[in-house]
């Protein structure tokens, strides 16, 4: 893999960028693998990356059946934080947060990962008490969290309206200032690009239209480009969890849901960190480029149309003018949907399933972008030891029979 | 922004008088007790989802506030049937 | 002030009588009414309106409309800024302010080293370690973005109207006209909107005669016929934004930008939700720009641009024209530029022959047709001085360049047709060989498209079209037979020669090395960018979009992508229609957010819910609570109080003597009917079935996978009739839960649930004298302890009002909760404060409530618990009957292995040791009391408060295995590094038999 650096850039510049290498190559599909992975978004290419790269599982195909980062990777809004309420959760997405301080040189691709913090807004009493207990829960995990004030709030954020008289008036706030945001896409082409390296073949425009399982045992996967076999074949496919499970003769606890998102047109720098507010529904921060990136709801019902409906988009700018009345004038660019696998406790499902060698990391559901190194890496350690990483280890599929369900509802809100 | 027909109002209304409430025919089992955890924790937890024809159940909230099933298509979004609870979808084709 | 030195003597549709004067870049110009601001800017020889993106390169006007990708401006000031605006879509006012884009450092370095400045080039460099990459974001984000944010609140408001109607049409051009004349001819109701302030699309500029009249006359008779029509609205400045399911459209419609920066009246815009049974989408097409090296230069326009600045504005912008076209219809830029009397210094036609009847005519004037030739270079340093124009055959220049010496390019590549409303709705557009051009896919029985959208290339096509399309609706929509009635006026439409595709024209030098050729102006991506992307292995188009930002710009796109698109598919050796277009979102321009939220920002961001006490808490200046929409009074400060000394004294006055409080935001659900105790039986835990006529039972009300949901107290009215009370917050969600259960599984039950919340308004006596208070409004219910026992309900008369009062309390006091029908809930409230003066009745608030219920360990579900948490582990076992013949909702998940774990989070009290510090709550307990992160924890603090009554802190909370711990020992570490010991205790700390509320 050429190094990417300032001097290299020089260096084409002179040659006018006529010989820069190929990002990934495009290989034609071999009749067999040691473990398919179906899904080619930030998930699906970490867990490529770390298989090949921790655990010299080099025999390793990522099958995607359009682009690479064409799913929730390339539709989210970027932000990074750790702070989630359950031990099991902050544990893993903290485990994920480092992983994103060092991902740039360990890739050698600029993601843009920008710690530039994430504050996350208190309206009322009950909200305050929730905030605290997850600041201090945080700070016992070894996690940087600190408890602000309205004031403090106001001066971080000068263009929220923090006025004791608003509706539901900004009472405090959390703030993780190692939390921030990245550059989506490119976390999807910096994970291909190394996997790639290490020998992961990456098929694009390949679909996986059936799973072959033999005796109770994954034997590889059907596909518009034919049969590839498989020992393992592990799904990491949002927004398609539950048709893959179908394949496979499974049902997963999984409803898939158009999340919506919007961005502004582009401004000059007005607001510095990232704001999430679940009481008013407000998840704002403004991307590199100038734009106000802005979550929106999931729409209340299924689908998978990657677009949704116009009140949910109409809600969440009531809640943006509201806290910040100054963008009223701003005006929006652009709105889509992704399309979110959301699980009954708003967290992932990570592991084995009842057939031998098939395995899913599904179900993120509005949160699944921040975990992408950290998601990639404990599934990359799962299926190379066929046992959960202890990470991941709270997620297992068989916890909606137990009833050991993590629950990140109560304090995360909408867990953007 | 569906338009969501409600058989009891008789009459094509906008998505926000409707709330939609999940996938229809998971009837609760009748005796409960006489599940494993995980056949109790399937009717908890476990749905269909699929890609195209879905049947599920929606309330008109905002107007008659009475359930109703619809067939509705989760790719694009067309609504192929409406129909009462308590009843199955007419055969596909026909709406 | 500047001269308008561009400025023609007559003609165009400005009103010449209103001279306007306003301000670019703090210099003083002056237009007329009917310009827009890039028209004045234009007639006043304004060359260089902004600078690019990325490089900071001078860039002029291009195109006349939602197209234009470089005259960005800011308009206004301060909090009434509008960024981002484009000049050709802002109406020019007297005293317009507007400011350009200016270059940052970076991006003028960036003009200069543009070499080392490729697509994606952040992505190769700036991080040589974790902090380098925030360093250089600041310079980027610096450099990047256009306008400012406005600095204060929006003084402007927006309001929102709904529309049902049978026809939309989208566009009021050609096309759109005749489709809204016909439509409306068949009775159809019909919705007509349009971007433009004015009415007519391409008719504004056109010089041909329409039926043997002027296009401005054919017009004016269409849109009297419209006006003069009873069912059709007309919808100017109205931009058609989205498109959604099931035929939803958004439309913003600008009222009053035309006229200063600031609504004098009324809402500045409006957004109209519209539900239409058929939409006719009208939306024309925009002209394609043509990839040369240099194209950015100030003075390289669209050919109809420059042909609607002549004809509509009467601008002409620049002395001497050189024509670059590939199609006939580019000629008659020319031949409108030749007629105003300057000089076109020749056509250059990429075709070898083209000899349709624009050609002829432009012969004919005697202009130059230099034919199979292309320009490959613009010269100029801040306008166009010049052009090279080389032969091109096939796809290869021959021979020697040569040089042509002109101010102003105009270009025309074809047609993009605007697409973007059908692509919003999810549907792909397809690639037509023949139109040269992608057009809607298959939009379905809803939309008809006609008219340039749908590749007709002539006028008369259009309003041919628009018309049948026009029938096609109102007949899909019931009105008519689908043919249509009326025929379209004659155009005079000369033969054309095919145009010809060119979508990168070639320079001597190889793109990489030539100088840069934009595809999109605003984002400055080159051709070159698209090919490095394609040469790293950057192939969907979606994936050369987000490396390159093709078409990420605030036009979406609009000119670049299909260039764009096609270059990428030269570069891959593929079709055009193989690598497809990127699909089009809202908005199709850029729409106000504050058009979107509409009127509910502000005092009606929600509504507020007041209780009919609401006044009186006023009055006596209580602090408030938000709960749910509901304004609770928080507690009641008296002059110099601080919070917890009105708390102090609120507790002490409900333990010893008397207190009231509103407790009337209670949820109260009245259940009716022959099933109502087995409808209960099967919602709660507890059992009704044998509760008697008048008495009172606590309830939890658990989810099927046994988290406890609701809790509250049930009373039986009688044979057949029960009152549930639940919890403020959550009295929606329980009765939607009861209803949800009897419409879908039970409808065998004969049961009713009616929601009373509001219909009653609810005070609650607390204290000692809570019954001697009473007893002075209220003489018609026995109160004594053996007549109207704890936990039983009687109906009389308080204060004259018919009433019914419980005795249930929340504090653990003797209490009697006074319902009476709401509208008479103020002067009760004032009868019981009257009967309570002798004793001092203190009003309380939530605040006091947690605390005396806290002391006495009763939970607040959603506080004390967390939507995780069962029966057993609030130690609420004791509320559970498990011997039920249905069972009732969530039994079978308490069995489940998980929840019978004994090391579950449990309900305790605590007690700290110092018996000084309030713990906080949210605070998280630890074993450890070194507690160095990471570290276990145990649990944590949910409620926690001083109490007056027991002169110490006291708090609940939830600790792993709680139950079997008491009087151990574990530490709450605070924010300020201090750890505070805890003793694990029973929950209930005050009066723990219970004896004080019966009483």
């Amino acid at each position: 893999m050429e190094r990417y650096s300032l001097l290299g850039l020089v260096r084409h510049a002179r040659h006018y960028h006529e010989n820069w290498q190929r990002v990934w190559r495009d290989p034609a599909p071999k009749k067999a693998y040691d473990t398919v992975i179906v899904g080619g978004g930030g998930h699906g290419l970490a867990t490529a990356y770390y298989l090949a790269k921790v655990h010299g599982v080099t025999d390793v195909a990522v099958v995607e059946k359009g682009w690479l980062g064409g799913g929730n990777t390339g539709r989210n809004t970027t932000i990074i934080r750790s702070n989630y309420l359950r031990d099991g959760s902050s544990h893993l997405y903290e485990f994920s947060l480092k992983l994103w301080e060092g991902l740039s040189q360990e890739l050698n691709f600029n993601v843009m990962f920008s710690p530039r913090g994430v504050l996350y807004l208190g309206h009322t009493l009950h909200d305050m008490r929730e905030i605290e207990r997850r600041v201090n829960a945080n700070r016992l995990n070894g996690i940087d969290a600190e408890l602000l004030s309205a004031a403090e709030v106001q001066k971080l954020v000068p263009l929220m309206n923090c006025s004791p008289d608003a509706r539901y008036p900004v009472l405090g706030a959390s703030l993780q200032r190692r939390g921030g945001i990245a550059r989506h896409d490119a976390v999807a082409w910096g994970f291909a690009r190394a996997a790639d390296a290490q020998g992961v073949d990456i098929l694009q425009r390949t679909e996986v239209t059936g799973i072959r399982c033999d005796n109770g045992a994954v034997t590889g996967v059907e596909t518009s480009r034919g049969f590839i076999g498989a020992r393992k074949v592990a799904c990491v496919a949002a927004g398609n969890s539950g048709v893959l499970a179908a394949m496979a003769g499974l049902k997963l606890p999984i409803e898939s849901r158009p999340l919506q998102a919007l961005v502004s047109e582009p401004l000059k720098p007005c607001l510095d960190v990232v704001v999430q507010s679940s009481g008013v529904h407000c998840y704002v921060s403004q991307a590199d480029k100038g734009d106000l990136v802005i979550g929106a709801g999931t729409d209340s019902y299924n689908g998978y149309g990657q677009r949704g409906s116009f009140s949910v988009i109409e809600h969440t700018l009531q809640a943006v003018c509201e806290l910040f009345p100054a963008f009223s004038r701003v005006r929006m660019n652009r709105h889509w949907g992704g399309i979110v696998d959301i699980c009954p406790d708003a967290c992932p499902i990570i592991g084995e399933t009842p057939v031998r060698g098939l395995y899913f990391n599904c179900g993120w559901g509005t949160g699944g972008f921040k975990a992408t190194p950290g998601s990639g890496y404990v599934f990359a350690d799962t299926l190379a030891h066929e046992r959960p990483h202890p990470l991941a280890a709270p997620f297992s599929l068989d916890r909606f029979a137990t009833g050991a369900l993590v629950d990140e509802h109560g304090a995360a809100g909408v867990a953007h | 922004m569906f338009r969501i027909h409600c058989p009891h109002c008789r009459e094509a209304r906008s998505e926000e008088e409707f709330s939609y409430a999940g996938e229809a025919h998971i009837p609760r089992p009748v005796d409960p007790s006489s599940l494993s955890d995980s056949e109790w924790g399937e009717y908890l937890h476990t749905r269909t989802n699929p890609r195209g024809p879905h049947r599920e159940m929606w309330v008109h909230t905002a107007g008659c506030r009475r359930y109703f099933n619809v067939l509705r298509d989760t790719v694009s979004y067309k609504i192929l049937a409406v129909y009462p609870v308590g009843e199955m979808p007419p055969e596909q084709g026909e709406a | 002030m500047g001269a308008e030195v561009r400025r023609r003597a007559a003609g165009g549709r400005i009103d010449r009588d209103q001279t306007l004067d306003f301000v670019f870049d703090g210099r003083a110009l002056r237009g007329f009414a009917g310009d827009t601001l890039a028209s004045a800017l234009l007639a006043n020889g304004v060359d260089v309106v902004g600078r690019s993106f990325k490089y900071g390169r001078p860039r002029g006007i291009v195109g006349h409309g939602a197209e234009e990708p470089n005259a960005i401006v800011e308009v206004g000031a301060g909090a009434s800024c509008v960024p981002n605006l484009r000049a050709t879509q802002v109406e020019l006012y007297n005293g317009l302010e507007a400011r350009s884009i200016r270059a940052s450092l970076f991006q003028r370095a960036a003009g200069a080293f543009g070499r080392l400045l490729p697509a994606g080039f952040y992505y190769k460099t700036f991080m040589s370690s974790p902090g380098a990459w925030m360093a250089w974001e600041r310079v980027l984000r610096h450099a990047a973005g256009f306008g400012k944010a406005p600095d204060g609140a929006d003084p402007d408001t927006y309001d929102r109207m709904n529309h049902h109607c049978d026809v939309l049409v989208v566009g009021a051009g050609p096309a759109g006209l005749s489709a809204a004349l016909e439509a409306a001819g068949w009775g159809a109701r019909v919705l007509l909107a349009d971007e433009q302030s004015e009415f007519g699309g391409s008719l504004l500029a056109e010089t041909r005669a329409l039926g043997g009249d002027s296009a401005a006359a054919w017009l004016d008779g269409a849109l009297a016929e419209l006006d003069a029509s009873g069912n059709v609205e007309l919808l100017p400045r109205s931009t058609v934004s989205g498109y959604y399911d099931h035929n939803f459209l958004t439309l913003v419609e600008r009222r009053s930008d035309h006229l200063g920066p600031v609504a004098a009246a009324g809402t500045r815009e409006r957004l109209h939700r519209v539900r239409a049974e058929q939409v006719v989408l009208a939306t024309g097409a925009i002209e394609r720009p043509l990839v040369f090296a240099n194209n950015d230069l100030p003075g390289v326009m669209l050919a109809s641009s420059v042909s609607t600045y002549v004809n509509r504005y009467a601008v002409a912008p620049g002395k001497s024209l050189l024509l670059f076209t590939t199609n006939d219809h580019g000629y008659r830029t020319a031949l409108d530029w030749h007629r105003i009397g300057r000089e076109v210094v020749a056509i250059v036609d990429a075709r070898e022959s083209p000899a349709g009847g624009w050609v002829a005519a432009a012969k004919e004037a005697g202009i130059d047709v230099i034919v199979g030739h292309a320009i490959i270079e613009a010269v100029g340093r801040s306008r166009v001085s010049g052009a090279a124009i080389a032969s091109l055959q096939a796809n290869a220049l021959a021979g020697t360049p040569r040089r042509l010496a002109c101010d102003l390019i105009a270009c025309s590549g074809g047609w993009n047709p605007t697409l973007h409303l059908g692509s919003q709705t999810g549907v792909k557009p397809r690639w037509s060989d023949s139109a040269g051009a992608f057009l809607p896919g298959d939009l379905g029985g809803g939309t008809v498209c006609a008219g340039a959208v749908a590749g007709t290339p002539t006028l008369r096509g259009c309003l041919e079209q628009g018309a049948l399309a026009g029938a096609t609706a109102a007949s899909r929509a019931g009105f008519g037979s689908g043919r249509t009635t009326r025929s379209a006026p004659e155009v005079d439409e000369p033969p054309e020669t095919p145009a010809r595709s060119l979508f990168l024209v070639p320079h001597p030098k190889r793109v990489s090395r030539a100088p840069k050729q934009f595809v999109d102006f605003q984002l400055d991506v080159t051709a070159s960018d698209i090919e490095l992307a394609a040469r790293e292995g950057y192939e969907s188009v979606e994936h050369v979009k987000r490396y390159t930002a093709l078409g990420f710009g605030t036009d979406q796109g609009k000119l670049g992508n299909v260039n764009g698109v096609a270059i990428l598919a030269e570069a891959l050796g593929k079709d055009i229609a193989e690598v497809g277009t990127t699909m089009y979102r809202p908005s199709y321009t850029p729409a106000t957010f504050g058009a979107i939220a509409g009127r509910d920002v502000g005092g009606f961001f929600d509504p507020e819910r007041h209780t009919p006490m609401h006044e009186w808490h006023t009055s006596r200046g209580a602090e408030w609570e938000n709960v749910g929409r509901w304004k609770r009074p928080r507690y009641y400060p008296r002059s110099g109080e601080t919070m917890q000394q009105a708390l102090n004294r609120e507790c002490l006055a409900a333990r010893d003597g008397v207190a009231i409080m509103d407790a009337s935001t209670l949820g109260k659900i009245d259940i009716q009917g022959a099933d109502s105790a087995e409808s209960l039986d099967r919602i709660y835990t507890t059992g009704f079935r044998k509760l008697g006529i008048g008495r009172c039972r606590y309830g939890l009300m658990l989810h099927e996978d046994g988290t406890i949901f609701d809790d509250g107290v049930t009373a039986r009215l009688g044979e057949d009739r029960y009152l549930m009370h639940t919890t403020t917050g959550n009295a929606e969600v329980v009765f939607a839960w009861l209803e949800r259960w009897r419409q879908t599984e039970w409808p065998e039950l004969s049961v009713y649930f009616t929601s009373v919340t509001d219909h009653w308004a609810t005070a609650a006596l607390v204290g000692p004298k809570s019954r001697t208070v009473l007893a002075k409004v209220c003489t018609d219910i026995d109160l004594t302890g053996g007549a109207f026992p704890f936990m039983a309900v009687r109906e009389g008369h308080v204060a004259g009002v018919p009433a019914r009062v419980f005795r249930i309390s929340f504090s653990g006091e003797l209490s009697f909760e006074v319902n009476v029908p709401a509208q008479h809930g103020r002067a009760v409230w004032d009868a019981l404060i009257d009967a309570g003066a002798e004793f001092d009745i203190t009003p309380y608030g939530t605040e006091a409530m947690h605390v005396l219920r806290a002391e006495k360990g009763f939970i607040i579900v959603g506080q004390d618990t967390d939507g995780s948490m069962t029966p057993a582990d609030t130690g609420m076992d004791w509320a559970v009957r498990r011997n039920k013949p249905f069972g009732f909702l969530g039994d079978r998940s308490l069995d489940l292995a998980d929840h019978l774990r004994e090391d579950r989070p449990q309900l305790v009290g605590l007690a700290t040791d110092d018996a000084r510090t309030v713990l906080p709550e949210g605070g998280q307990l630890v074993d450890d009391p070194e507690c160095r992160p990471p570290v276990p924890i145990a649990g944590h603090v949910t409620s926690s408060y001083y109490s007056a009554r027991l002169s110490r802190p006291i708090a609940l909370g939830m600790v792993k295995g709680g139950a079997g711990r008491m009087g151990e020992t574990v530490h709450c570490p605070l924010a300020d590094g201090r750890v505070v010991k805890a003793s694990i205790v029973d929950p209930i700390f005050y009066d723990p038999k219970g004896e004080r509320q019966r009483v």
